[in-house]
């Protein structure tokens, strides 16, 4: 029987002919914590009595959380994650580094691969044709000692996209569409498979966008075959040599098929306080905003901040509006000086939060006032997600929400453009 | 048996565990914020012992394992929802925090009612309405890490006995 993406890349993972549903061991490649998720990591690492790595080069831990601390339980929590790293000769990467899936793109991640990291948006170098997910601390600390895991082979969703995005439209938008679509936990389990003429038109930024968001339908995995896209981002970040192609063989089987015709999308949002609430932008015009954020991994890469520069420069936020940005990488953020895009932003009004995390959690850098509401990129509008539970946060793509930066109000970027 | 504490669906881990008390590592201290924004009481009326009961999707977004570890220092004994979400699944099972998918207990369950769980067999009873109810019993090896605490235990006793 012929296999989808993920039976093929879990089956010569594990020597073994696996299908949906099997259970399988299979070695990890790439197994990395964060700050919030680490500390516990470490913790279980050493109640297990573990030694050490089993691939100290792609043990990974990323301070993005909290970057830089905002307490001093924060700032030990860090020092705790810096000597563990010293100690155990895994790789750590600082406050201003970036975002811990960002920095997996751009410097890890390759076709094949099975990565998986404390952080449930790790499904996001699902993108570059990885088989990459998300688990809790005891798991990762399991596997960073063992270097493998167990896992489910999961059945698939075949997400077709055809067509090209119309101006102002953005990759979120597809997302965004893609969770309304599906339900919060529509993909439980499962994972999204990417296919159709219209992932030739989206770069490896789009890609990322949507495959970060998979896991906001519950799924497993975002994947997108590996193409010359793929190869092309590998080669730019100094991997060309990992590319290999790799897609789903052709008849295989999907429990669903969703079809997606990415021309007559329009720009979307997700209402809170969860992510398949969503509705058109055009339906929400008006709604007051009080800050506007710009970042995550979900959209801080140098393509969105190109988009929000687009419509924002020579213009400035509305006097009422808070209007943040906090670039995905360290590289993101040199790229972006080079390219002009910060000091358009800057102009414009907004502030530059280091690399990172940023305003997405709400331990700091733009915690919201009670009844605020805000517009953001992130990928997640849960109660209470950006520090206060009486706050009110929509999600956007970045050039919706650099039209509502200028606007105070939800406004529809194809009016600014 | 336990009293229900009873809650819709796609309970998100940031509000069973807001990320503002990620840096807590005592279960104790993270117990005290268990549903804190969405169920402010939840803390003071919960008994050890006690049961939620919960919709579809229970524990999605962030992975953060302190979620599960706060339900159980609150003092729940098993959380039976309609579903739960992939990573909270894991995490439950790993910290030992006994977890049933069951439609129908969820369903005809009204907070307050008193519930018992047989976890190797997976039957719930409702005491106070006289109904029982079946979930899908754990398969072995999961049972293995939820009777020994959790997974570092489970490998720990593992690693002991050479397996």
């Amino acid at each position: 029987m012929a296999m989808t993406l993920v039976e093929k890349i879990l089956s010569e993972k594990s020597g073994l002919d696996v299908r949906a549903g099997d259970i399988i061991v299979a070695p990890v490649d790439i197994a990395f914590v964060q700050d919030g998720t680490g500390p516990l990591t470490i913790s279980q690492f050493q109640a297990c009595s573990f030694e050490r790595l089993a691939n100290p080069l792609t043990s990974i831990i990323f301070l993005d959380h909290a970057a830089p601390s905002a307490s001093r339980e924060l700032s030990n929590d860090h020092n705790r994650l810096r000597e563990f790293a010293k100690r155990n000769g895994a790789q750590l990467f600082e406050i201003g580094d970036g975002i811990s899936h960002q920095l997996i793109a751009e410097s890890y991640a390759s076709p094949g691969e099975i990565i998986i990291g404390a952080d449930s948006h790790t499904g996001m170098a699902g993108a570059l044709g990885a088989f990459a997910t998300g688990m809790g601390s005891t798991d990762v600390a399991i596997a960073l000692s063992l270097g493998k895991t167990w896992l489910r082979v999961p059945e698939s969703f075949k997400v077709i996209i055809n067509g090209q995005l119309s101006k102002g439209v953005c990759a979120k938008d597809i997302a965004l569409y893609l969770v309304g679509n599906l339900g919060a936990d529509g993909a439980t389990y499962k994972a999204l498979e990417f296919c159709g003429d219209g992932i030739a038109y989206l770069t490896m930024s789009e890609r990322l966008t949507i495959a970060s968001m998979a896991v906001e339908a519950g799924a497993k995995v975002g994947l997108f075959p590996s193409d010359e896209i793929t190869h092309s981002y590998l080669e730019h970040h100094g991997r060309g040599q990992k590319y290999r192609p790799l897609e789903p063989e052709p008849d295989a089987s999907y429990e669903r098929v969703i079809k997606i015709d990415a021309t007559r999308l329009e720009p979307m949002v997700a209402k809170p306080h969860s992510v398949d609430n969503t509705a058109l932008v055009r339906e929400l015009e008006d709604m007051k905003v009080q800050q506007v954020f710009i970042g995550t991994c979900s959209n801080g890469r140098l393509e969105d901040l190109a988009v929000a520069t687009e419509i924002l420069r020579g213009r400035k936020r509305h006097p009422d509006t808070r209007f943040i940005v906090a670039p995905a990488s360290r590289q993101v953020l040199s790229e972006a000086i080079q390219a002009g895009y910060i000091q358009a932003l800057v102009n414009a009004g907004a502030v530059i939060a280091p690399p990172g995390c940023a305003a997405c959690l709400g331990v700091h850098h733009g915690v919201l006032g009670d009844g605020e509401v805000c517009l953001s990129t992130a990928n997640r509008n849960f109660k209470g997600r950006m520090g206060n539970p009486e706050a009110f946060i929509y999600l956007a793509s970045p050039a919706t929400a650099a039209a509502t930066a200028i606007a105070g109000c939800i406004a529809d970027p194809r009016e600014m453009m | 048996m336990g009293k229900a504490h009873k809650y819709g669906d796609n309970i998100d881990t940031d509000v069973i565990i807001p990320a503002r008390y990620l840096n807590v590592s005592d279960p104790a201290e993270l117990a005290k914020h268990c549903m804190e924004d969405i169920d402010g009481e939840f803390i003071s009326r919960v008994q050890p012992g006690d049961i939620i009961l919960a919709g579809a999707n229970f524990g999605s977004g962030s992975s953060r394992e302190h979620a599960p570890i706060a339900i159980k220092a609150a003092g729940i004994s098993c959380v039976i929802a309609e579903s739960f979400a992939r990573i909270f699944f894991r995490n439950a099972v790993n910290i030992g925090l006994p977890i049933l998918e069951c439609a129908e207990a969820v369903e005809k369950s009204d907070p307050g009612d008193s519930l018992e769980v047989e976890l190797t067999t997976g039957q719930i009873e409702n005491a106070t309405k006289g109904l029982s109810f079946r979930a899908k019993p754990y398969p072995d090896f999961m049972l293995g890490i939820i009777s020994a605490g959790g997974l570092v235990e489970y490998t720990k006793q593992r690693i002991t006995r050479g397996l």
